[in-house]
Parts: C-alpha cells; structure tokens; sequence
C-alpha cells in the first residue's frame, strides 16, 4: 500500500502546492518527454536530481520517499527484463554498456514516479477535476476522474482492512509456494471487488438524489487563474525542455565507459 | 488474560492513536470499551490480536508478548470479529465462509462439518447454509461474520461495533451469547457506541478518550457519572439519566438496569401508599 501514499495528497500550503495544476501537469508531462528523449545514463541521473528541489521547496519529502520505495518492486522488474533482453544481445555476455542500458531504463521510470508524483502530492483531487473542466473537458469525464483520484486512497485504506480482518481469521499471505500465495489472494480481492461496487452504485444513488447533471452548463465556486509564479514555473518547465532538446541535438553524450575511462 | 503495558501506538501517517495506554483483563472477564470517534478504541484492540504492533510498550496475551508471535498464531486464541462484515466474506456459501478459518487452522474435514454445523445452529443461520453471503441482509452478514469467527472456539472474542444494525431481538440474543460465553470463563472485549446495551449487560466499561483511558469500572459505576461520561461524548443511558434526575429526591445514582429501576421506584411509591 505504500505506493499509493506516494499519491496521496495531503493538505498543506507551499509555493509548489500553490502552483496552478495545469502548469504542474505540463511539468510532469514535459519531465516524461525529456525522459523518453535520452536513453543514456547521464542526462537521466541529472534529470532525477533537477526534482529534488521541487520535493524539498513543497515539503512532502516523507512521502515522495516513500512512493518512490513503493516503486522499487517495479524498478527492478524493468532493469531485470532490459538487463537480461541486453545481455542475451551482447552475447551472452555481461557488458558495461549493457549494464548501462539497464540501468538508465530503469532510471527514466523513476523520473516518471518522480514527476507524476510530485504532481499528485501537490495538487488536491479538486485543484485537478477545476483544472480539467476549465481546459473543456466534458464534465462527466472530469468527475470520473477526479472520482477515481479521489478513491485510490479510500480503497486503500479498505484493503488494509480487509487483508487485517483476514489475518485475523488465520489467513497467513506470506505461506507457500508462488501458485499459494498468489491464491492467498483471493479473500482479499473478493471483498475489496464487491465493496467497490456497492460503493459505486451507493455514490450513483446519491449523486442523482443530489440532481446531478440537472443543469447542462455548470459554475463554479473557484476559478483557476494563472499568477505570476505559474509563469514563472512554466518558463522553468520550458527552459529545461529546450536545454534538453538543446543537448539531444548538438551534444553527443558521454557515456558511462568514457565517464569511467575519463576518471582512471 | 491480555496485559496492556503503558503502549503508545502512532499510525505510519503520523496520527498518534494511543498515548500511553495500560490495563489487564482477565480471563472471563467482559469488558466493553466506549468513547467517541476517533479516541482509539479500534487501534488499542487490534493491539490484542497483533494486528497492530505497540510503537512503544508491550502488550501480552497469556504471557506472550505480540510482537513474538504472528498474527495467525494469535488469532487462534483471539478471535476478532471486525466491524463490517464486507470486510471479510468472499466465499460461494455461507458454510465456506465459516469453515474457511477453520481450515486456514488446520482442523480436519470432520471437525470442521461438526464445528460449521454448530455456529450456524448457534446464530440461527442454518436455513441460509448453502446461500451466497453476498444475498444476505445486512445484519444477516454481520451474524455470518460472527459465526466465522465463533466457529473455532477462541478463547478471547473481540468485538468491533457488534449491535450496529442489528434488530431488538438480535441485540437480545447477541447478549445471551455474551453470558453464555461468560459463563465458559470466556473473555469477551466488545467495541460499542450503544450505551443502552451495554447498560444491559453490565460489563466492565473502559472509557477512552484522545488516545488514553479516562475511566474503568464497573457499568453501573461509569455510566452513572455524567462528567465521566460526558469527556467521552457519551449521553448516560435512560435508566440512568431518569435516576441522576431524581438524585435529589433521595435515589441512589447508581442504576442502570431496568428491572432494579423498577424495583426501586414500586418500593418509594409503596412507601408512600401507607
């Protein structure tokens, strides 16, 4: 469960959090592309770095730490899969390169987490649904999403419960082979199904009994507004993306080998 | 006998749940734990089964400190009935529902066709034996819950919320089984807002409030004091309600059970007759 606290917002005020969502999406997006961009090791370490300030200046580094804990199981997926698919490539053979390879795949997935969570954990699920429906999305998906945003912690929450009151009865997920516990799963996925559809049909209910969709054209209570600081981060944003293109372009990057060669 | 030494316990999100909680219960004994929301009383009993861990103290059940044992061991001794039944059903019957404890426990197959066929007789749910859980009414799943967990014979029962949406006459019958089990020298911890039926089956009452206990004794004792009560955003129940108000026409405070009440107030009219 821990790697959905690293999506979970909490509420607390900083120059990040304050930020325009649409432009924080931007960023997350624009961090996404730069990572696709390079598939050396380098740029994509720098590129880690570059977002720590951001996590430091909004104050949510527990829980930035803590989603990017949760995305170690997957990390290391990648790097086994892109380790092996090279090694089997150079030959059978355990190269640098190879290693490199690996390595930075698995580093352009941690700066996506990273992005994308700073993101979540600075906008509220309704900073994002205001975002969505003031860029025109049609409400009805704006809702479903902000709904599903809004739910990822609540079922969390269901599942530790569930797995809790299981455990309680004895259930024990750690014993026996693989095929076991992946079947020790099953009372814990029944439940958690079955209360998210009883809660889907229950918030359906009362989303009509409250005459949802009544009115074709909606208002809102808040109106997202950029400031100067949205600009400000937004010309950031933009700076760096044109600094990697900028880099893409006109610069070979070293690599790993040479970096080494250069220190020996 | 569950022994709770000075335990502090802090949620990973960094809510202080328990802050400095300390008490002994007996074997046999009942005990109902009371207070509002949010005062603790969920986390200290998860403590009894292991499911949480002390951040700091130690809790021990029959000499055994939790954090030593898992919490799969514990429940074989503890058996812990959670608050919403949907928490935990998923099986394709009700029987499988019941005996699926039973064989995460290792009994034999006979055990456990004798031990299912006892806790659906037990909770009045025989006729539903081969039904789906989830066709159940809400207060039906609540009793299914219950039986799961009876079925293997714990010898401390928690409780979470066990008289939330359950009838008169289920409420009722959830009593006689507490006595009864009781009366086995079982322990039984029950959560509750009920105040009313607690004052029916006069426990031992704890009463929490902000992460620590504010009061311990007997029901007629606790919920007969309002500024007790009253810390724990607990209205004392009628019974007593009606005798703090006739304090000053010379009642005693201390009454909470119908038939007592009854007895007193016959006896002051009788008195007057003369």
């Amino acid at each position: 469960m821990s790697f959905f606290d690293g999506l979970r917002f909490r509420r607390v005020t900083s120059p990040i959090h304050n930020l325009d969502p649409r432009i924080k999406f931007v960023y997350a997006c624009i961090i996404f592309v730069i990572a696709i961009l390079f598939w050396e090791l380098l740029p994509l370490i720098v590129l880690f770095i570059i977002q720590i300030p951001f996590v430091v200046v909004a104050g949510v580094k527990r829980e930035w730490a803590r989603s990017m804990k949760g995305a170690v199981f997957l990390a290391s997926i990648i790097f086994l899969t892109n380790f092996i698919y090279s090694f089997i490539n150079a030959g059978y053979k355990v190269t640098l390169p190879s290693l490199e390879y690996a390595l930075a795949m698995t580093l352009r997935f941690l700066v996506l987490v990273e992005s994308f969570s700073i993101f979540f954990l600075t906008t509220s699920p309704d900073h994002l649904g205001l975002a969505l429906e003031q860029t025109h999305v049609p409400y009805e998906f704006c809702f479903a999403f902000t709904t599903a945003v809004r739910f990822v912690p609540v079922l969390a929450e269901e599942a530790q419960t569930i797995m809790d009151a299981q455990k309680a009865r004895g259930l024990e997920l750690e014993k026996g082979n693989f095929l076991k516990r992946v079947r020790n799963y099953i009372p814990i996925l029944i439940p958690l199904i079955v209360s998210a559809i009883r809660r889907s049909l229950e918030l359906a209910e009362a989303m009509e009994s409250r005459a949802w969709g009544a009115a074709k054209k909606r208002t809102n209570l808040y109106v997202l507004k950029l400031r100067r600081e949205d600009f400000l981060f937004a010309l950031i944003t933009i700076g760096i993306l044109a600094a990697a293109i900028f880099i893409r372009l006109y610069f070979r990057i070293p690599h790993l080998e040479e970096v080494l060669a250069g220190f020996a | 006998m569950i022994e709770v030494q000075d335990v502090y316990f802090t949620y990973p999100s960094g809510v202080e749940a328990l802050k400095g909680v300390s008490l002994t219960i007996q074997d046999g004994e009942f005990v109902a734990i009371m207070g509002e929301n949010g005062a603790g009383k969920t986390t200290l009993v998860k403590h009894f089964n292991g499911l949480l861990k002390p951040t700091r103290g130690k809790v021990l059940v029959d000499g055994v400190e939790t954090t030593k044992v898992s919490v799969a061991t514990l429940a074989r001794k503890v058996g812990f009935v959670f608050q919403n039944p949907d928490h935990q059903l998923f099986s394709e019957t009700v029987e499988e529902e019941i005996a699926f404890a039973l064989k995460n426990f290792g009994f034999s197959s006979d055990i456990i066709e004798k031990r299912v066929t006892w806790a659906l007789n037990l909770l009045g749910l025989a006729q539903y034996r081969k039904t789906s859980p989830f066709m159940l009414s809400g207060g039906e799943r609540k009793r299914v819950a219950l039986a799961s967990v009876l079925a293997w014979d714990p010898k401390i029962l928690i409780l979470d919320e066990p008289t939330i949406g359950q009838d008169y006459q289920q409420k009722e019958k959830l009593r006689q089984f507490i006595l009864q089990m009781k009366a086995q020298e079982k322990t039984v911890v029950i959560v509750t807002h009920d105040v009313e039926f607690v004052a029916e089956c006069n426990p031992r009452v704890l009463l929490m409030r902000g992460g620590k206990i504010v009061a311990d004794g007997e029901a007629r004792k606790v919920l007969t004091s309002p500024a007790v009560l009253e810390q724990a955003s607990i209205v004392p129940p009628q019974i007593a309600q009606i005798f703090i108000q006739l304090s000053d026409l010379g009642f005693q405070k201390e009454v909470i059970d119908v038939y007592e009440a009854r007895e007193i107030l016959l006896k002051a009219f009788g008195r007057r007759k003369e």
